[in-house]
C-alpha cells in the first residue's frame, strides 16, 4: 500500500516534470535566430485557415527573413500581412519574407501586421491541439516548431506556458 | 517615357476616384458614434441598406423585409478568413451573452463575400462555432453583389500565386433599425462596454411604441 502510494506520487511528479518541462521549453534556437512562443488560435467548424502567432529575435549581425514553413496539418504556411484601411481588411502574402533585423525582435500577433497563415487546414484547429510545423529561414535554414493552440479569440500572451489558456471550451462555446 | 506619364496620370485618376468614393463613404457614413442615441445619425447618411434577396446557412431566404420589424447587425467576411473574420464572430458572440434576453431582440447577420466557397453547408458548419442568433447569409455572387451594393460594402477577390485566392473587404458592423434604415455601426477598436451600450440603445429605440 505505502510502495504503491508512494509509487503514484513519484509518477505523477515524474509526469508534471515531464510535461511541465515540455511546455516550458517553448523557445527555438537556429543559429542566431530566437523564436519564442509559436501558438495558434481554435479555427471555427469547417475552417479551412489558421493563423500562426510568434517572436523572433535576431540576435546575430546579419539580416535574415522568414519565408513560410510546412506542417503535416496544412497544405502550406505561408506569411501574410494584414491591414484594415478605411475599415476594409486586407492580407497580402510577404514577398520575399518578412525581414529580420540584426538586434531587433519581430512580433506576429494576432491584430498585429504580419501573421503566419495556415492554408489548407486538413481539420479545425481545437484548443489545446499542438501544430508541429518547420519554419523556414532565407539564410539560417528551418526549424522543426511546434504551435499551441489557444483558445478562439485569444489575444496576445494566450496559451502561456501555464497550459490553462482562458476559455478551454473547443472550437467556441456553442460547440 | 510618353507610355510612363500615362500610367501615372491614370494611376493618379484611378487614386483620386477611389478615395472620392471610398474615402468619401467612409468617413461620410462613420462619423463619431454618438453616446447617447445611435438613431441620432440616420440623417443625411447616403442609405445603406436596401433590397436584396440571400439565404441563411439555416436554409431560410432573409432579404431586407424579412429582416424589418426588428433592428440588425449585419457585416460582411468569408469563412477563409483567417483572423478577422472568426474574432468579430467571436466577439459578437460575446456581446450577445452578455445582452442576455434582449439579444433576442436583434438579428445579428454576417453575409459572405465569398459565395463561390461559402456555401450554405459549409456556412452551418462554421456558424457551429458562434452564437446560434447569428444567420449567415450566402447566394449567387450576383445576390451577394447586390447585398454588397445595398451595404455600400468593398470586396474584391485577390488571387494569389498558387491558384487560390483571399478577399478584401470591408469589416464595418451595420446597425440598422427595424425600419431597415442605418443606425450606426460597430467599432471593433472600441471598448466592449461601448459596443454593448450601441446595441443596447439599437434595441431600445426600436421597441415598438
Ligand atoms: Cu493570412
Amino acid at each position: 500500500m505505502r510502495i504503491l502510494l508512494t509509487g503514484s506520487v513519484v509518477a505523477t511528479c515524474a509526469f508534471m516534470l515531464f510535461t511541465s518541462g515540455r511546455t516550458l521549453a517553448h523557445d527555438y534556437k537556429l543559429g542566431p535566430l530566437a523564436i519564442n512562443h509559436p501558438w495558434s488560435r481554435a479555427t471555427p467548424g469547417g475552417s479551412k485557415t489558421g493563423s500562426g502567432y510568434l517572436r523572433v529575435a535576431n540576435t546575430g549581425a546579419e539580416p535574415d527573413r522568414l519565408t513560410g514553413g510546412s506542417s503535416p496539418l496544412a497544405e502550406r504556411i505561408t506569411v501574410h500581412a494584414s491591414s484594415t484601411d478605411n475599415e476594409v481588411a486586407r492580407m497580402r502574402p510577404v514577398v520575399g519574407g518578412l525581414g529580420l533585423t540584426p538586434g531587433q525582435t519581430v512580433e506576429l500577433k494576432p491584430g498585429g501586421a504580419y501573421h503566419l497563415m495556415f492554408e489548407g487546414l486538413r481539420a479545425p484547429l481545437k484548443a489545446n491541439d499542438k501544430v508541429p510545423a518547420t519554419l523556414t529561414f532565407e539564410k539560417a535554414g528551418s526549424v522543426e516548431v511546434v504551435f499551441d493552440v489557444a483558445a478562439m479569440g485569444a489575444g496576445e500572451g494566450a496559451a502561456k506556458h501555464d497550459g490553462m489558456a482562458p476559455g478551454m471550451h473547443q472550437n467556441g462555446p456553442f460547440q | 517615357m510618353r507610355a510612363r506619364r500615362i500610367l501615372q496620370i491614370s494611376l493618379w485618376v484611378a487614386a483620386l476616384v477611389w478615395l472620392a468614393t471610398f474615402g468619401v463613404l467612409q468617413f461620410g457614413l462613420l462619423p463619431k458614434p454618438q453616446q447617447s442615441s445611435p438613431l441620432a445619425i440616420t440623417t443625411g447618411m447616403a442609405q445603406i441598406g436596401g433590397p436584396f434577396r440571400l439565404e441563411s446557412h439555416k436554409g431560410e431566404v432573409v432579404t431586407d423585409q424579412t429582416l424589418k420589424g426588428r433592428p440588425s447587425a449585419v457585416f460582411f467576411g468569408f469563412t477563409h478568413c483567417p483572423e478577422v473574420c472568426p474574432t468579430t464572430l467571436f466577439d459578437l458572440t460575446g456581446l450577445l451573452q452578455e445582452l442576455g434576453p434582449d439579444a433576442d431582440k436583434i438579428t445579428p447577420v454576417l453575409i459572405t463575400v465569398d459565395p463561390e466557397r461559402d456555401t450554405k453547408s459549409v456556412l452551418a458548419e462554421y456558424m457551429q462555432s458562434f452564437d446560434p442568433r447569428i444567420l449567415a447569409l450566402t447566394g449567387s455572387p450576383a445576390d451577394v453583389d447586390a447585398a454588397a451594393k445595398a451595404f455600400k460594402v468593398f470586396y474584391r477577390k485577390v488571387p494569389a500565386d498558387n491558384g487560390s485566392y483571399t478577399m478584401d473587404h470591408s469589416a464595418v458592423i451595420y446597425l440598422m433599425d427595424r425600419e431597415g434604415r442605418f443606425a450606426g455601426s460597430l467599432d471593433k477598436h472600441e471598448p466592449k462596454e461601448a459596443q454593448l451600450r450601441k446595441l443596447k440603445a439599437l434595441i431600445e429605440n426600436s421597441s415598438p411604441t
